[in-house]
Parts: C-alpha cells; structure tokens; sequence
C-alpha cells in the first residue's frame, strides 16, 4: 500500500474504513471477526460513537449535555422509578453496552428506519412514540411527555449515537433486533429450561426470577414478576427472549449457550407471571387473540394448569393507564 | 424395614449435615478472633492487609462478605484457588473456624485500599470508565454491573472491590487473564479479564484502591 499512487490509497484507506469498521468493533469479543467482514459486504454495519466520542465531537455544547442526560436517562431510567417507571429494569437492562452493541438490539437503529409503520399499534410511529412504547411494556410504566426534557434528551441520545448511518437504509441492519437461534432440535421444554435457568442464570437474577437490588439500587434484572416487564413487552415473545439469552448472556459471554439452552431457558422465563399488559380487556382470551400471537400469554402452564396472563395484577403502577397505548393516529387518513 | 431402607434413612441425614455443614455453617466473632491470630501476620490485626507494590499484596479482609471469605478459604484448601502460602494456612484451619474467622473480618470496618495515588489521570479516567461503564468495544462489561454500585459487593459472590488494594486487584485480575485462578463462578470474572489490557488492568485497580469501601468510609472522607 505504502508504495501505491495516493489515489488508490485513498480508494483502499476508503474501503478498508467500510469493511474495517465491521472488523474493529467488538473485535475481541467471541463474535467471530469474519463474520463480521462478511456481514459488511451486503448489511449496514455502523459503528455508534462513544461518549468518549462525545467529548470531542464538534457539535453545540448544549446539545452535548442533553445527549449526556439522555446516555443517563437510558443507563439510569430508575431515576425516573414511581413517574415514568414502575419495575426494577433500565433501557440498558436489556440494550446492553449502552444501546450500541449488536445483536443486543442497539437503539440507534430505531433513528433511522422511523417514522415507520409499526404492526404492534397499527399506525406509523415516529421515535418518540417508539421509545414511549417502551416506557408502556418494558418499564411497565407510563411515558415521559411527548417533547419534554426527558424525551428530547433519549431521542437525542438516540439519533446521536446512530451519527453517520444513513437515513431508511437499503441494506438489513447488521446486529439488528436479538435474533433468535437457530430452531432448536427439542421442542422447548419447561424441566430443562428451569434447570438450564438456575445452572446458568440464577447467580444474578436469582432462583426466583427476582434479580437484584443492593442497597436500594439496581444490580441484576428480573427476568420475571413484578419488577420485571409486563406482559406486552417485546421481551415477553419466546423468540425474543431466547434470541436475547444466546445473544448476550450470561453477562460476557455471548453465544456461549447451545440453541438449545437458550430456547429452554426462554420458555422457561416466559412462562412464568409478570404485570398484566396494560392492553388487557379484562378477558385473558380475549387479549390474548388480540394481542398474543407470539407470547405464551394466555396458554395454560402444562404443570401445574395455570392460565398465563390470567390476573389483573398491574405491579407497582397498579391502575395507572399509560397515556400512550391505544391513542388513535392518523384518524383524517383512515379514508385513503 | 430392611437394610436398604435403613442405609437410604443414613445417606440423606449424611447429605443433610455435610450441606448444613458447608452452607450454613454459624461462625463466631471471638473464636474468630482467636482464630485468626495467625493471618494477622500478612492480614494485619485489624485486617486491613498490605499492599505491596513488585510482590504479593495481601488483600484487606475487613468488612469483606463473611460467606466470600469462607469460600475462598474451602477454595484454598480444596486447590480449587491456587496460592502456595494461603493453601498453608487454610489447610491449618477445620470448618468451623472458617466460618469463624470469615465472620470476625467481616465485621471489622473496611479500611481504605493502598497503591492508587501514584496513578495519573489518564489512567485513573479509563479506571473510572471500565469500573463504571466498561468497554464495549472491547467487550469488557463493567465492574459495578456484577460488584455492584461503586464496587462494594453483591451478595456473597461478588466480593466488594472497592477500597481493595490496588497490587492485590492486580494481581487478581492477571491471574484470571492468564487461567491462573479460576474459581469464580461461571468463568463470570474469567471471561472478562481475559480482554482487558495490561494497562486496563492497572487502571481499574489503581481506580477501586482509591473508592470508599463503605458507607461508613464515605461519609467520613
């Protein structure tokens, strides 16, 4: 290279940038790096900046410190524990590495693919209702206002960290989502996934699913009950959660568990009770065919008979509705 | 009742004992005390042990977690830890004086880690940063995502880490990097030494040497 005109240095340098940046990030984690290089040929792969990078970066100072606020808010939501949240979790409970890491459903992806229709609520959502979403399910709270402080600065936190990707990207999304391993040989089972759960999982979120506060502050997150997400979350789906169990646990080693494993353990942590979705019509059955295609919620617990979902327990909110779920959109477009 | 029944009535009270015998094995602060005369030597009476910079620090013990101590201790005399020395003296003390001695250093007042002030800035920020946030680039989650709000333990699993000697982190740390200690659960600590750099080592060490190791600590600094 040393000895190529400067044109085609530039083209290599421009080039080795492209695939170089699928190499080099997380590069000494177990992903395998040549994946990675292979992944750069036909997905986007982008690399979030930092919040060394923030320090940095050439961007208005004020806009440094609510982005700041933002990277807190995300890392820290019990901060806003008893107004916006309701259970025991933050953002990066589940978007581990502060939203940016693949294949743990990196957030900033959400900045580039919305405004976008959304099949969960029927209408197109911007990032703003998509991260009140996850106030509604995943924090089983009810959403910081549209435009406030605390909006301004996630989304803000958000679109940062997704700096440089390009907007509606042509290409699927490297690291996107928690995708889910491959189908397992074994239907998953409930036996093998609650000893798989206490071998592997229980050091941290304890044999009761409970995880873990320490001095009144947030260690490991439960993976179910009351301090956990309810029942409409993402993560309630048993290919969500498996995908996020083979993905990223335990904490360090990722990939580390067999298929198996991860879908046994996932069905064993999404059969078992947590908040009530705040959907709910006050008809188990009924919630669940409207709701439910991809969930255990409302099948009956083999072992013991026990109809999931069956229950009106909303956790710490208790009868608080959050604000967002089923606000009508669009409602001067239904015509077209 | 035959023989069966009666050996099977003689295993499951064997099991029961040896499990209470491991697990919930009361240990006692005087006899502790008493006890624990001879890791005085290295530990110090007041165990606050000795950091010891080019050789073996000797990690401060009071106000560690009694059942993290005791652990440590079976892992020694089991060789499930590997340390010439301690493997001597654990070797020297039966089961109830674990559990005694483990209880006795935990009740004493954690006293402030050595060996983090000659490090610079620079290294005390990536300190911060790994202890806070990790490095995931790199893969390196953070300290306090199993060690806890500011490093001071989880449970009796994951020891407190701040206010450790800085020389006794280091030390700890290289040996998981390098597979020479591994009794950790899960390879939870393992997994993560094994990507951090000489230098990221060094920083995180210099970093926790330097934190409050209690409550108590902290409001009187």
């Amino acid at each position: 290279m040393i000895t190529c005109p400067r044109p085609l240095v530039l083209a290599l340098t421009g080039c080795s940038l492209t695939v170089g940046i699928g190499i080099s990030v997380y590069a000494t984690s177990v992903l395998a790096q040549e994946e990675r290089a292979d992944a750069a040929l036909n997905q986007l792969v982008h690399e979030p900046p930092t919040m060394e990078d923030l320090e940095s970066a050439d961007i208005h100072p004020e806009l440094k410190k609510v982005i700041r606020y933002g990277h807190d808010l995300f890392t820290n939501t019990q901060q806003l524990r008893g107004e916006n949240v309701f259970n025991d979790m933050n953002c990066s409970s589940c978007h581990l590495g502060e939203g940016r890491v693949p294949f743990s459903a990196p957030v900033w992806t959400a900045a580039i693919t919305l405004p976008d229709f959304r099949g969960k609520n029927q209408h197109v959502n911007n990032l703003e209702e998509r991260i009140a979403g996850c106030f509604a399910y995943s924090m089983n709270g009810v959403p910081p206002e549209y435009g406030s402080d605390e909006m301004l600065a996630l989304s803000a936190y958000h679109q940062w960290l997704a700096t440089g990707a390009p907007m509606y990207p042509d290409k699927p999304i490297y690291g996107r989502g928690f995708p889910a391993p491959e189908e397992p040989t074994e239907d998953p089972s409930y036996a093998r996934g609650e000893t798989a759960y206490q071998e592997n999982c229980s050091i941290c979120h304890q044999e009761n699913g409970a995880g873990h506060y320490e001095n009144d502050e947030y260690v490991f997150p439960p993976p179910w009950g009351d301090g956990s997400n309810n029942w409409g979350a993402g993560i309630a789906r048993l290919e969500t959660m498996a995908g996020f169990i083979y993905q990223n646990m335990p904490l360090g080693q990722p990939r580390s568990l067999s298929d198996q494993q991860a879908w046994d353990i996932a069905y064993y942590i999404t059969s078992q009770e947590r908040p009530q979705d705040p959907r709910y019509t006050g008809d188990v059955a009924e919630t669940a065919e409207r709701f439910h295609g991809r969930s255990l919620y409302g099948q009956t617990r083999e072992h013991d008979g026990h109809v999931l979902g069956d229950h009106d327990n909303f956790g710490e909110k208790g009868d608080i509705k959050p604000w967002n779920v089923g606000m009508p959109r669009f409602e001067n477009l239904s015509e077209e | 009742m035959n023989n069966t029944y009666v050996s099977r009535v003689g295993l499951c009270v064997g099991i029961t004992l040896i499990a209470a015998g491991a697990v919930a094995q009361e240990g006692n602060m005087e006899r502790g005390q008493a006890a624990a005369a001879s890791c005085s030597a290295c530990h110090q009476a007041d165990g606050s042990g000795m950091n010891v910079p080019d050789g073996e620090s000797w990690p401060r013990l009071a106000g560690l977690d009694a059942d993290y101590i005791a652990k440590q201790l079976h892992d020694f005399k089991a060789g499930r830890r590997d340390n010439a020395t301690m493997a001597t003296f654990a070797n020297m003390l039966n089961d109830q004086q674990i559990a005694d001695v483990a209880a006795y250093y935990s009740q004493l007042p954690a006293t402030q880690g050595q060996g983090g002030d000659e490090a610079n800035e620079t290294l005390l920020a990536r300190g911060q940063q790994l202890a806070e946030r990790g490095d995931w680039n790199a893969y390196i989650v953070s300290c306090q995502s199993c060690h806890g709000p500011g490093g001071k333990g989880v449970g009796d699993t994951f020891p407190g880490i701040a206010g450790q000697h800085a020389g006794y982190i280091h030390t700890q740390l290289t040996a998981w990097k390098n597979e020479t200690r591994s009794n950790d659960p899960q390879n939870l600590m393992g997994a993560i030494a094994k990507r951090m750099s000489d230098d990221d080592i060094q920083a995180v060490s210099a970093w926790y040497a330097k934190q409050p190791a209690s409550a108590d600590q902290e409001s009187t600094q």
